[in-house]
């Protein structure tokens, strides 16, 4: 393994009094399954705190564990603390218990693909590798 | 996006998103992280390196937390690397330390990077130390590096620490004999985790003897600090005992030794990517398959490439002068 190859780096995160984390515990290791550098924050994350560690490690990818139903206020304030320490780049996604209506209506306003129960790991792993190949493709080196 | 500003422009105004960028691209083997660093590298060597190490779950993470709180409560800044291993097989890593310092993540006078090894062996990751160099550029007064959990032979925070701390606790394997005489060798300071457990003063004591018999002769007497970082206790002496540490390496010249730690460091790097070039994809396996093939000896193969090797270096270094 070179060992200075560009790596995916993601932040999996688990926002506001969620206590669920059998989910974002099997994706982060999935993730890692698939070559991926993984930072699980542990529960009950506010915004700020997600974007911050965001901005610390320079991740590519954030995704938001939400079994709570506070889906529709959490994805846009972690966006916006995001955007305020100069990570709006980041390839923000996610899953948990998000009805079809929210699903279609968060990603209509731009949160790429969000997965929910049931999803093969396999798939949340491929689906992240190759928007982030698509990106590397756009953007080069950064 | 033209970012008009330098990363080491930023960095110097306090631009974390900067920093982490920086370290990044070392990470990376980017080559414009030479540039930012030379900008910077009159900032660098102001912090105080603190490797932490020892073996996996010790409670390394715990205590990095620990230091960093008190620290934080004395108005010094602290930057953390914190490395976790990577797979051999897929790459990936998952980096978990950081949940441990959970507390520290919104104190904007705390930064804290999680690194994965990235095959490197040494307990450390290839880009650890040039992670410490931004930090070190950026400000903060003291730096936590913390290594993978490491067993006995994985030794490259002594080269990147001006302090190694070897963090120990009761139940960690029997003994101290074997297995951790590698890590005595390289302890500063050793600390006695958990010590709110059986077995603490047993590991204390066999601690305090082993370090008697062995370090008799040497100027600094390595102190056994007992702690308690899950209870937020001890980390007052841990400390204590790292700034006597850096009182005695101060006294006794402290630009010598880290000039010493600079010429390993630079050592190491050369010799794993010179392996990493020599063997790597573009490298030299196939030609050795090749004579190999041609009924040539693995010895006669070994000293003319070393040969061939030997000549670059020595055209190179006639080039220079
Ligand atoms: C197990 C479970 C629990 C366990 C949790 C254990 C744990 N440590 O995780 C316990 C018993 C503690 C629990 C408690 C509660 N639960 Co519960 N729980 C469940 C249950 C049955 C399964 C969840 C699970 O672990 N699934 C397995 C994982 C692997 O799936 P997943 O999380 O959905 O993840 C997948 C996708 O969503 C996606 N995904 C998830 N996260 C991420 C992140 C990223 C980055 C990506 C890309 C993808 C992704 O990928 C994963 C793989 O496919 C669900 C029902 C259900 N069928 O989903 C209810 C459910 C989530 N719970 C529910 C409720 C209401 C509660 C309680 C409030 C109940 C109560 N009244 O006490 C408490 C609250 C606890 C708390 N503090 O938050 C409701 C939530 C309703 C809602 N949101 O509208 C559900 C949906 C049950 C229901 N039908 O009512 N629960
Ligand atoms: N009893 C006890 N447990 C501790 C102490 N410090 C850490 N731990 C626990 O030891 C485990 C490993 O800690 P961690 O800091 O992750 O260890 P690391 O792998 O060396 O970084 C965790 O479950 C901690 O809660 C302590 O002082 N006493
Ligand atoms: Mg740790």
């Amino acid at each position: 393994m070179p060992m200075t190859q560009r790596k995916i780096r993601v932040l999996v995160a688990k926002p506001g009094l969620d206590g669920h984390d059998r989910g974002a515990k099997t994706v982060a290791s999935a993730l890692r399954d698939h070559g991926m550098e993984v930072i699980y924050t542990g529960l009950h994350q506010a915004p700020e705190a997600i974007a911050e560690i965001a901005a610390q490690e320079d991740v590519d990818v954030v995704g938001l564990s939400i079994l709570s139903g506070a889906h529709m206020a959490l994805f846009p304030r972690v966006r916006a603390e995001l955007a305020k320490r100069g990570m709006g780049h980041v390839l923000l996604t996610g899953g948990g218990i998000i009805p079809q209506d929210d699903m279609a209506a968060l990603e209509a306003q731009g949160y790429t693909k969000l997965f929910g129960p049931g999803t093969p790991t396999e798939a949340i792993a491929k689906w992240i590798t190759a928007a982030m190949e698509e990106r590397l493709k756009n953007q080069g080196a950064q | 996006m033209a970012a008009a500003e330098t990363l080491a422009a930023r960095i110097e105004r306090g631009d974390r998103t900067a920093l982490a960028r920086m370290i990044s691209w070392a990470e990376n083997g980017d080559a414009r992280f030479a540039g930012e660093l030379a900008a910077l590298w009159p900032r660098v060597g102001r912090a105080w390196r603190v490797g932490v190490t020892g073996p996996p779950g010790t409670g390394k993470s715990t205590l990095v937390n620990e230091l960093a709180r008190v620290e934080r409560s004395r108005e010094r800044t602290v930057g953390i690397c914190a490395v976790d291993p990577s797979s051999p097989f897929t790459g990936g890593a998952l980096l978990g330390d950081r949940i441990r310092m959970d507390d520290r993540t919104l104190d904007p006078g705390v930064f804290i990077r999680s690194m994965a090894s990235r095959g490197s062996h040494g307990g450390l990751a290839r880009a650890a130390a040039s992670a410490c160099d931004a930090l070190d550029a950026f400000g903060f007064a003291t730096i936590l590096l913390e290594t993978v959990g490491v067993g006995q032979a994985e030794y490259d925070v002594l080269d990147a620490a001006d302090t190694v701390v070897v963090v120990l606790c009761p139940g960690a394997g029997d003994g101290i004999q074997a297995m951790k005489a590698g890590l005595l060798e390289v302890a500063d300071v050793l600390v006695v985790n958990k010590s709110d457990l059986p077995g603490a003063e047993r590991l204390q004591n066999d601690l305090l003897e082993a370090v008697h018999v062995r370090f008799t002769k040497r100027a600094w007497a390595v102190p056994v600090v007992a702690a308690s970082a899950g209870t937020s206790k001890g980390t007052e002496d841990v400390l204590e005992a790292v700034s006597q540490h850096r009182a005695h390496v101060e006294s006794s010249g402290l630009e010598a030794v880290r000039r010493r730690k600079r010429i390993e460091q630079v050592r190491h790097s050369v010799s794993e990517q010179l392996s990493e070039r020599l063997w790597g994809p573009q490298g030299l396996r196939s030609r050795v398959e090749v004579e190999l093939a041609r009924g040539h000896s693995p010895h006669a193969i070994a000293a003319a490439l070393l040969a061939e090797v030997t000549m670059g270096i020595s055209k190179l270094s006639e080039a220079r002068r």
